[in-house]
Parts: C-alpha cells; structure tokens; sequence
C-alpha cells in the first residue's frame, strides 16, 4: 500500500513537472484530460537564441557542434527586436554594428541604396503596405527580385496574405529568413494609415440582412 | 480523506502522468533562418548540413550569395554537391581556406541530426497548423 502511494507520488510529480496543464482539482475527482490542454496547437520556443547543441536541430553527438558559436554571443552587441532571431537587422547595419561585406572578397563599393517607397492600397481595414526599397537595396540586388519574383510595373503584382504566408512573392523571403510574420510585424508593412473618412465595403449578406 | 478516494486520485494522476509524458513537448526552436539541407548527406552516411543565416547576414549583404554566386532562394534548391564546393562552387567559393575554414571540417557544416529533412527552420510554412496548407514549394 505504502509503495503503490509512494509510485504514485512520483508521477504525480512528473505529471504535474512535464505538462503544467494537468489540474488536479481539491476534491481530486479527475485531471483535465490531455484532449483539453491548454494552447494545445502552440508550440511556443522555451527560450530564445539557443545554443547550437540545444536547439533542435544540431546534432549535439557531433563534436564540431561545440565549436559552432552561440548566437547569444554574437547578437549581444547588435540591436534587439522582438520577433525572428531577436535582432534588429536593418538597424544594427544602419548603426553600424555590423559591416557586411558588399562584395565577396571585401573592398566593394558601397551597395547601390535606392529610396522608393512603393504604396499598395489593402481592399479591407489594414493599414496600406509601404514597401521601402532603401531598406531592401541596402541587403539585395535589383535582380534578386525583378523580375523573377516581382514584375517591375506598378499594378503587375497581385498578391495576398495567404499567398504571403505559403511562400509566394515578398513570403519568398518574409517568413523564412528575413522577419517573420507575426503580429508584431504586421504594421512593419501595413504602415501607412487609410485616408480620412476611409470605410471598409461591408459584406453584401449583411447589408439585406433580413432578420435586422 | 478515505482510502479509496486517495487510491482513486493516484489512478487520475498515473493517467495524467502518463498522458503527460506520452505528449509531444514544445518544439526546440534553432536560430530563426536556419536552412537544413539534407538532398544526399543522409544517403551517403552524412549528418545533413545546417546553413545559419544570421551568422553569415553578420559578415555578407544578401547579394554576394544571392546574386554573385548564384545561390537560388530555395532550401536544397541548389544541387549542391562536395565536389562542386571543393570546385569553388557555392559554398567553396569562401569555404576554401581563403576567406573562411576550408573544409576538412566536415562537422562544422554537417551538424544537423539525422534524418532531418530539407527545410528552413522555423519558417512560417511549418507554423501553419493544417496540414493541408503547403508550401508553394513543396511537391
């Protein structure tokens, strides 16, 4: 009896350290069950900026792994955000915390920098996008876009969130290696306020609503 | 509190317990952008290779890869294979020994767990929850 409450015990501590979500309730009638968890679809990172031998995808058998650096170290004296690898990329470079190199071998020009703000208006209530090509001319070539990914005329590009997100036009890069999408980087994009008196279109079905 | 209750309470709890431990845990999250290429490592005994982008974005424009050497934006996009790196080719244009370490050190390029397969890591794509929602890029 002593060691079935004893057993008992010990995984009571182990439920209770391995899913926060069990609940034990004061009259112990049942646990929540596991179909119930809390954020069951979320899987959030434990914490940020791992180092490479706990992060998941390295192979911490291997032992080059432990000479890989640690992003912690080198993101410590760049700017911070709050969203993809936790760093302000395009204001560590325009403060220059870091320099780099425009051409292969070093010694290169200055990147070819233009500073076009494209405008698209959004059908529904988001703020319009402003795309800055400044920020994007100080990283890229022209031809790394046009035209294979954008046609370089205004109205060509039609485009959606849900596109965005699956990969395609600015989701070739936004998602994958430059800032994520996520709500905290929604109004990077959608920057530009709707005009005064602006209204979204309502929905047909509402507007001959017969039971208002 | 009885006997029987206490007992009853423990059953919940070996349940909970091992629901809890039979759960998935929270993904491990490797640095935002990191690229795993695995086209022919596992094939030829190989742990897949792990391509950090922030480390590189630190000391590289987008361009030089991205236009002067010719790497596609795809993830294992790009055909690319030891001998065409020992040939100056993509990543042997700098991993010669020239500007970065050369590579007999195999590890530090192949350090990816095993059988993982070719993705970004982290990418918006694998937050999709439903499984019918594709990467445009996936066959």
């Amino acid at each position: 009896m002593k060691k079935l409450i004893l057993v008992g015990v010990g995984l009571l501590v182990a439920a209770l350290v391995s899913t926060p979500a069990v609940v034990m309730a004061a009259d112990a009638e049942a646990a929540v069950s596991s179909a119930n968890t809390f954020n069951r679809l979320l899987q959030k990172p434990a914490e940020k900026n791992l180092p490479p031998a706990e992060d998941g995808i390295h192979d911490a058998e291997n032992d080059n792994t432990y000479v890989l650096q640690p992003p912690k170290i080198a993101f410590d004296s760049l700017v911070r955000s709050d969203f993809g690898n936790y760093v302000d990329w395009i204001k560590s470079l325009r403060d220059q915390k870091i320099s780099p190199r425009t051409e292969r071998m070093g010694g290169g020009e200055e990147a070819m920098i233009m500073d076009l703000d494209i405008i698209r208006e959004v059908r529904g209530s988001m703020p319009n996008v402003v795309f800055p090509h400044k920020g994007h001319t100080e990283w890229l070539q022209c031809s790394n876009c046009h035209p294979d990914i954008f046609i370089p005329q205004q109205g060509a590009n039609r485009m959606n969130m849900a596109g965005i997100l699956l990969g395609q036009k600015c989701g070739v890069c936004h998602g994958k290696v430059s800032f994520p999408i996520v709500t905290t980087t929604c109004r990077l994009c959608h920057s530009q306020a709707k005009p005064e008196g602006w209204a979204p279109g309502k929905s047909a079905a509402s507007v001959d609503n017969p039971w208002q | 509190m009885k006997i029987k209750g206490l007992v009853k309470s423990m059953r919940y709890a070996l349940i909970g317990g091992v629901l809890a431990l039979l759960l998935p845990f929270s993904a491990s999250h490797a640095e935002y952008g990191d690229v795993v290429i695995n086209n022919y490592a596992d094939a030829a005994g190989m742990r897949p290779v792990v391509f950090p982008h922030w480390y590189h974005r630190i000391r590289f424009r987008c361009k030089v890869c991205h236009a002067d050497l010719g790497f596609a934006f795809k993830a294992g996009g790009n055909d690319i294979t030891m001998e065409k790196i020992i040939d100056g080719q993509f990543c042997g244009a700098c991993h010669n020994g020239e500007v970065a370490w050369s590579i007999e050190n195999c590890g530090m390029c192949h350090s990816g767990i095993p059988n993982t397969p070719t993705q970004i890591h982290g990418s918006t794509v694998q937050r999709l929850v439903a499984p019918s929602y594709k990467s445009m890029n996936a066959k």
